[in-house]
């Protein structure tokens, strides 16, 4: 195949636009990265997500491809060598099923977790967002990675919350995971975060916490003004 | 192959008759199992115990929720008569219109469909935004898959015999022949092939259906506080 140019739209703290790099990196495809400005939006990201105007977005041979998990599919088809979807058609539908979960329901409740600070709203986040995290506990019993022996599409998925877990719960005071309730997941963020592509890509973790606060407190003075 | 397949389903729901149109398209046979959605089966609790809803696809004894997935997995298990196109970039824009026609379209009518007033107006506002993108990706082509119905066909499928009752109950008009030519040609064809029409419900199943549904809504909200 002849070598055209992959760029990736995306943001240096963005969960989403990591799991594209993580995915790029494992299958060993050379990319350019672009951090774009979301509070000013360029041209170039208007032009290549016009719809949604959001990172990421992949650019490869004249072509945007943008939402993260259209874009993970994607790669995994474009480029063979280590396949994130394992071949089974019953084993995909539940690896995609699975990400549509974590996509719909943690990507919300565990940053819902950060941006509330009264007592009882606070409480109830937590509560939903333990309940969707025994969930995925139970999916990797028996497992050191959600793809079994190793990595796969879902742990390419689910790995902002092995990193981006920790700093919320250290920023809010509030502990989701622990190893005695969550000895599945514990195990699995300590392995998915040992993995060398996916440890050389990770934000550099006093800018990334410096960044959460700030992003906390518009968060929740914006909150404020809303009642 | 010879596995049992079962769909359990409402023929209420344009999100179960795809499952039933991918199936037919492709020719397998399958028995459909009618959830009666106010009163859960232990079956269907069984099946999709994380969301509880229809539609399921259990093929031998694998369940396989949510309608894109489903999709998905029947165009991966029986190749005949193909789903999604073969080039990498067409299969990725297929996939993201679906997911938009979902979220924007659907969702967006559903929306409207609910709201009253000046909420109502702006609910179809932001629908009709979204009719405008899928008018721009039908543009030009027979179908959403090109000369053949394709996964786009299927999955905005409900346009033609569920949005018009939509419509008709909720007091709207969304599908405008003058502002989306395209899209209603599209509708006026895909809604006259005859496996696709043999899965539909009777238009009046579904205008009781939705005016029970509207009832209910408007009583709930004559009830707040």
């Amino acid at each position: 195949m002849a070598r055209e140019e992959v760029t990736l739209l995306g943001m240096w703290a963005s969960p989403l636009a990591l799991r594209i790099e993580w995915a790029l990196k494992c299958k060993g495809i050379w990319y350019k990265c672009i951090d774009e400005d979301l509070l000013n939006k360029s041209q170039r990201l208007l032009t290549h997500n016009p719809i949604h105007k959001k990172i990421p977005v992949l650019l490869h041979g004249g072509k945007s491809i943008p939402e993260s998990l259209v874009i993970l599919e994607y790669i995994d088809e474009t480029w063979k060598q280590n396949p994130l979807l394992p071949e089974d058609p019953y084993e995909r539908a539940m690896a995609r099923f699975w990400a549509k979960f974590v996509d719909e329901k943690c990507w919300t409740t565990i940053p819902g977790v950060f941006g509330n600070e009264r007592g009882d709203e606070q409480e109830k986040s937590k509560e939903k967002a333990i309940e969707e995290l025994r969930i995925l506990e139970k999916q990797l019993e028996g497992k050191k990675f959600f793809g079994g022996e190793s990595v796969g599409f879902l742990d390419i998925v689910c790995g902002w919350i092995a990193y981006w877990l920790p700093f919320i719960e250290d920023i809010t005071g509030l502990k989701l995971v622990d190893e005695t309730s969550f000895p599945a997941l514990s195990a699995w963020f300590k392995a998915y975060l040992s993995v060398p592509w996916v440890k050389e890509l990770l934000p550099p973790p006093d800018k990334l916490r410096a960044h959460l606060i700030t992003f906390r407190q518009k968060l929740l003075s914006s909150r404020l003004l809303n009642i | 192959m010879g596995e049992e397949v079962k769909v359990i389903g409402s023929i209420k729901s344009g999100f179960c008759v795809r499952v039933e149109w991918a199936l037919k398209l492709k020719g397998v046979e399958y028995e459909y199992i009618k959830e009666d959605l106010r009163n859960k089966s232990p079956m269907l609790l069984k099946y999709n115990p994380v969301h509880k809803k229809v539609p399921v696809l259990v093929h031998g004894d694998k369940p396989i929720p949510e309608s894109l997935v489903i999709l998905e997995y029947i165009d991966e298990t029986w190749k005949d008569n193909p789903l999604l196109p073969e080039d990498p970039y067409e299969r990725a824009m297929a996939r993201f219109w679906a997911k938009y026609a979902d979220e924007k379209c659907m969702f967006g009518a559903w929306e409207a469909f609910k709201a009253e007033g000046e909420e109502k107006e702006k609910a179809m506002e932001s629908a009709l935004e979204s009719f405008a993108f899928l008018e721009k990706a039908i543009k030009g082509k027979k179908f959403f898959g090109g000369e053949k119905m394709g996964f786009l066909d299927l999955v905005v499928g409900w346009i033609p015999h569920w949005l018009s009752v939509l419509e008709e109950v909720g007091g709207m008009k969304m599908l405008d022949a003058e502002k989306f030519p395209s899209l209603h040609e599209w509708a006026e064809n895909f809604i006259q092939i005859p496996l696709i029409k043999e899965c539909i419900p009777p238009r009046d199943v579904l205008v009781n259906h939705f005016h029970a549904t509207f009832s209910s809504l408007r009583s709930l909200s004559a009830n707040k506080p």
